[in-house]
């Protein structure tokens, strides 16, 4: 049924899929480059979280901003899109049981992400662009940076529109029957918040690039950069979200066999995502001047929120799946579901602490953060990292690590070396994001400024003291330094895997887990079987999203409270 | 399963369990979409983002002629200017520092003009934790009351180049 061509396809010895030759050579080729991406994110996260625990502060202030710039471009947009790049090609391609759409347009996405990568880090790297990721104008960087920036988002234009292709003719050529598989869905929907946002990028960029060529006289209109290049900063973390909320439901179908209960609720949910979020840009302008009240307001919560709505849909949607998928294996209890799941399989434990980080870190506090009055008390305060910290770190980047554990053997076709540090790697991360980000959010609330070496202000006229902040700046440290190993630790085993790793090709990949566990598993993905049939209970979940519900609104109340307390502004 | 596609057919509503929760998430949704008109009509806090276009150099005089007409004192070589009560102070963002400092009166209503004279800045009061942008180019009428008296410094917390770091000021609120 498939369209592939004989001679560029193989089929996958451990789900039997097949596997396009184009596409497995692009996904290596994103994939490697985001790890690398990770990887310089990393070493520079170690120098920022020594510099802020103030009893190191290790970097002066230059070099800070040189690595803050640095750590956010690899990390927020670098080791992410390649990523993403990597996914979008699985997704057309095996998933749909068909081939890739072109291969001038893969060379096409991935040289220009890579010239794009290389040259903003060596103009970020010799100081050419300390303008931290952000780049607000009238502060200005080297021409070559925005020009970086420009190749690197035409690149994953390039791969957008290849995955489009690639639905396309799977669609044309009738590869699959029925709807496309709902991971698919939430690619495509991830794909095409993609264009908005780097249509906005290029909206915000090329003038800036003009400027800093000195084609243009004058700077872009500061507050009208900042209004579009939102729509590349927020909107590309929108992209994140459906795409790791789509590595939730692979990862959750691959490691205990779940299967959604309801297909119409996930895809609605996915919908909302492209339908509600793309003014999202309007959250980092809540205390901006030139844009009034009602606007902030009205562009915070338009469509009452129905974005956040779809991501509480997930955080149901996603454990409710486990939770039958492990009741139908004959697991009970109200959470014998979690307590017997295979939290010792990577793959698992990164996607499930990916969903607790994002759902009870960094959704609630992201929503009352945006909250447009709420903003006076939190913005540019270190509560800001410590919120995207909790969705990109802890909740997009952890769901990818997990999903690398099956990507590396099963498209690389390679064994991951040292498999107890791999098994443990997932909590050392999530865990030091936790920490680090629990401190940021605290020091945060004493106003604590986020891209800030110096909280003793050395040097200014008006001095300032902030030294009950000190604790708190060091659990940052101590969480940073700790998610940052986790980070390096995942980085080498999965660059050593991918090159040096034992090859498993013509057999399965080595198991996460125990032989019983996957016997049931397997089970599950090759019998038909119906989620939803009365005796299959979601009480766990339940229990599990009223906590969090709870949690929620307890955080968002005490937040109006300590916006009372302030000096009457307007 | 996620990764298979699904037989045509799959379009039903939710039931139990899982339709209940997006019941709650709906009406919790409600609750915070009106959470802000009602704190826009009834709290004491918002962000009007009243400004005015300003060309850089004209508000770098307006604030010269401010501190040359109410200055009361220096601090570390920083003019200390009066605020008239319910009248109009100005405060600028430049060189890395906030100028001029100001003085004001408990539970008197102002307006602070602030603005930039070259970067992107952060005004960021503390200890009270209140936190607005700043433009070159935009006059950021803020209406401020204070509500407690003592010294409290602003810091800059949007990056600025080589000197944000060192960038603060001073707000002196007396009873």
């Amino acid at each position: 049924m498939g369209n592939f061509i004989t001679e560029r396809m193989r089929v996958c010895a451990t789900t039997g899929l097949t596997v396009d030759l184009d596409a497995q050579r692009f996904i290596k080729l994103n994939a490697v480059f985001g790890v690398v991406s990770l990887l310089i994110g990393a070493i520079a996260a170690y120098l920022l979280a020594l510099t802020r625990w103030e009893a190191v502060a290790l970097l002066d202030p230059i070099d800070y901003y040189k690595y803050i710039s640095l750590h956010g471009l690899n990390m927020l947009i670098f080791w992410i899109l390649f990523m993403e790049m990597a996914i979008l090609y699985f997704c057309a391609s095996t998933l749909l049981n068909s081939r890739n759409f072109s291969r001038a347009l893969g060379y096409g996405q991935f040289g220009l992400m890579l010239i794009g990568w290389a040259t903003v880090n060596f103009s970020v790297l010799s100081g050419r662009a300390s303008v931290m990721m952000t780049s607000y104008v009238p502060l200005k960087a080297e021409q070559e940076f925005y020009l970086g920036m420009l190749l690197f988002a035409v690149g994953a234009l390039l791969g957008v529109i290849n995955f489009f292709g690639g639905v396309y003719i799977a669609r044309r050529d009738r590869t699959y029957k029925g709807s496309m598989p709902l991971v698919v869905f939430g690619a495509l929907a991830a794909a095409i918040i993609a264009v908005f946002t780097i249509v906005h990028g290029a909206i915000a960029l090329i003038p800036a690039w003009l400027w800093s060529l000195g084609a243009l006289e004058k700077a872009p209109d500061p507050g009208w950069y900042r209004l579009i290049w939102w729509g590349l900063g927020h909107a590309s973390q929108q992209i994140n979200v459906c795409a790791h909320v789509a590595v939730w439901y692979l990862l959750a179908t691959l490691t205990v066999g779940a299967k959604p209960i309801n297909q119409t609720v996930c895809r609605v949910a996915f919908v909302l995502y492209i339908m509600f979020i793309n003014l999202a840009s309007a959250h980092h302008l809540l205390v901006d001047p030139g844009v009034g009240a009602p606007w902030k307001m009205w562009n915070t919560s338009y469509a009452l929120y129905l974005a956040v709505m779809a991501s509480m849909i997930h955080g149901f949607t996603v454990p409710a799946s486990i939770e039958v998928a492990q009741r139908k294996k004959g697991i009970g209890g109200l959470f014998g579901w979690l307590t017997k799941a295979p939290w010792k399989d990577p793959g698992f434990s990164a996607m499930f602490l990916s969903l607790l980080i994002f759902g009870f870190g960094g959704g609630i506090t992201g929503v009352t953060l945006g909250t447009h009055q709420i903003n006076i008390i939190a913005h540019n305060t270190l509560r800001i990292p410590g919120h995207f910290h909790m969705t990109v770190a802890g909740g997009t980047a952890l769901a990818f690590m997990g999903l690398a554990y099956y990507v590396v053997p099963l498209i690389f076709q390679r064994e991951y070396p040292l498999r107890a540090l791999a098994r443990v790697q997932p909590y050392i991360f999530g865990g030091g994001i936790v920490i680090m980000a629990v401190g940021m959010t605290l020091a945060g609330s004493m106003g604590v400024p986020r891209r800030h070496p110096d909280i003793d202000f050395t040097g200014a006229r008006i001095a300032v003291d902030m030294g009950g902040a000190t604790p708190f700046l060091a659990m940052l440290g101590i969480g940073g330094l700790i998610a940052a190993t986790g980070a390096v630790i995942f980085a080498a085993l999965t660059a050593y895997a991918a090159f040096f790793g034992k090859s498993n090709k013509g057999r399965a990949m080595t198991s996460w887990q125990t032989p019983e566990q996957d016997r049931m598993t397997k089970n599950l993905l090759t019998t038909a079987w119906n989620p939803a049939e009365g005796k299959l209970k979601t009480t766990g979940t339940v229990v599990l999203t009223l906590i969090f519900l709870a949690s929620f609104v307890v955080y968002y109340f005490a937040n109006w409270k300590a916006l009372a307390d302030v000096w009457y502004v307007k | 399963m996620s990764i298979f596609p699904v037989p045509n057919g799959w379009v039903r509503a939710p039931h139990g369990a899982e339709r209940m929760w997006v019941g709650l998430a709906l009406a919790w949704c409600l609750v915070l979409s009106a959470a802000m008109p009602y704190w826009h009509f009834r709290g004491r806090q918002t962000s009007a983002g009243e400004a005015y276009d300003v060309n850089p150099s004209d508000f770098e005089k307006r604030v010269a002629q401010f501190v040359a007409a109410g200055q009361v004192g220096d601090r570390n070589g920083l003019p200390i200017v009066e605020v008239p009560p319910g009248g109009h102070g100005y405060l600028i963002g430049k060189n890395w520092q906030w100028y001029p400092a100001l003085k004001l009166k408990k539970g008197v209503e102002y307006k602070l003009h602030v603005s930039s004279g070259d970067y992107q800045h952060g005004f960021s009061l503390q200890p009270v934790n209140v936190n607005f942008h700043v433009l070159p180019g935009y006059d950021h009428v803020l209406t401020v009351t204070p509500t407690e008296s003592g010294e409290f410094k602003i810091i800059c917390n949007e990056f600025c180049g080589a000197g944000h770091h060192a960038m603060t000021g001073l707000i002196v609120v007396e009873e």
